[in-house]
């Protein structure tokens, strides 16, 4: 004979682990201080190796010298180049209260990056049990997205550039923890390999709610062939904010600086 | 997370969490009614999951430090990255002190993560009035608030 089991929602007492308290405690935390940036712009791209993280990181001096106040947060967390390229490596994070104040690079941008947090030449590893790393490693890195975005006390910020790794993955996450998709600045090189990546990650990216504010394209100019920003622009009708040719000059980033608030 | 008494239709309440210290966890709950007391024990992996929403069975004690899950879980973090900035907390007077045996402990916390740990020990003592901070007490807080690995 079976049980007449009463179900989770037929309990009305409060449970003393409060799990989705807690949880909605965390969301809170995560909106306080993201309430005070201004605009907070996700940098992604389907593709792997195409600079997002030198883009994020020149286009966040150029932000800094035209007098914005800047953060970067990067969540390219195995494979951060942050705290070096804003030549802020070797920085100490101080820990007042209830927040860890962010490292400051180059210009005076803000920045967090496990660049920062990891012994040189380590990977981002975890305590945790050996067996089936995979069932849990996934979480651990979200959770320390979150805490990146949570107990980072960025101040008030104009802008803050996140640097989203390769995929998708990491961009939903970050939707997820604030709750809405944040604005998006795509990055291509010219080629036809790196279109299709893009087109599928922005395409994703939109469906998802994001704003697109327009596409960088990296790399032009040199080895790389194709017409990959020309034809995103065209495809999803952003600008082209940006042709970033190699070695480009400090003019270069203070030209798509400013472009990208005029949207040209 | 809720637990209810099958016999009584009661819910059951949170009683006490242990840890083993072997990457598992042991939740008890007491049914109200009839007094009978369940254990959840959740293994290694399932202990990690629970870890990693920032969350405690049981609920929170004591506020959350900031990066808690990096600085507690990260295997390879830098030693000397963490700077204690003072701020409020610190600026309260009369802390507890910490017995030979506390501090001797305490050293052996690895250093990438011991400011953390060292701060959570000392509002433990302090929300208990407690003066002293010694190893017991160092058990006891941290099979009550939860943390593994510290």
């Amino acid at each position: 004979m079976p049980l007449n089991i009463r179900t989770y929602h037929d309990l009305t007492e409060a449970d003393a682990s409060g799990l989705p308290e807690q949880i909605g405690a965390q969301r809170l935390r995560v909106a306080e201080r993201v309430g005070r940036i201004r605009r907070v712009i996700a940098v992604m791209s389907g593709k792997g190796g195409v600079g997002k993280s030198f883009v994020t990181a020149h286009l966040a001096r150029a932000l800094a010298r035209a007098g914005q106040s800047v953060g970067v947060l990067d969540a390219d967390l195995n494979g951060p180049t942050a705290a070096r390229l804003l030549e802020a490596g070797g920085a100490r994070l101080v820990i007042v209260d209830d927040a860890v104040l962010p490292a400051t690079g180059a210009d005076g941008v803000r920045l967090i990056s496990t660049d920062l947090l990891l012994e040189d030449g380590q990977p981002l590893a975890f305590h945790g049990p050996k067996a089936d790393r995979f069932v849990w490693r996934g979480a651990m890195e979200a959770a320390a997205l979150r805490e990146f975005l949570s107990d980072v006390a960025w101040g008030t910020l104009d802008v803050l550039l996140i640097d989203l790794p390769p995929g998708l993955g990491r961009f939903e996450e970050l939707a997820d923890l604030l709750g809405e998709a944040p604005e998006v600045l795509t990055v291509t090189i010219p080629t036809t390999e790196s279109r299709d990546a893009v087109r599928r990650a922005l395409r994703a990216a939109i469906e998802r709610g994001a704003p697109v504010l327009g596409v960088v394209e990296n790399m032009v100019g040199g080895t790389f062939v194709g017409t990959a920003g020309d034809d995103i622009g065209r495809e999803f009708g952003i600008p082209v904010l940006a042709r970033i040719p190699w070695n480009p000059t400090a003019r270069v980033w203070d030209a798509l600086a400013s472009n990208w608030e005029t949207g040209s | 997370m809720k637990f209810l008494c099958v016999d009584c239709d009661s819910q059951m309440s949170f009683e006490e969490r242990a840890l083993p210290g072997d990457g598992t966890l042991a939740a008890a709950f007491r049914c109200p009614t009839c007094g009978r007391v369940v254990a959840m024990l959740t293994n290694p992996m399932e202990t990690q999951l629970v870890a990693s929403l920032g969350v405690k069975i049981g609920g929170r004690t004591i506020d959350a430090q900031p990066l808690v899950t990096i600085r507690g879980t990260v295997a390879t973090g830098r030693a000397d990255v963490f700077e204690e900035g003072g701020g409020q907390t610190e600026a309260r007077a009369g802390g507890p002190s910490w017995s030979a045996e506390a501090q001797e402990r305490l050293a052996r916390v690895p250093s990438f993560v011991r400011g953390m740990v060292k701060k959570i020990y000392v509002e433990y003592a302090r929300d208990h009035g407690i003066e002293e901070i010694t190893p017991t007490l160092m058990d006891t807080a941290r099979a009550e608030l939860g943390l593994e690995g510290m």
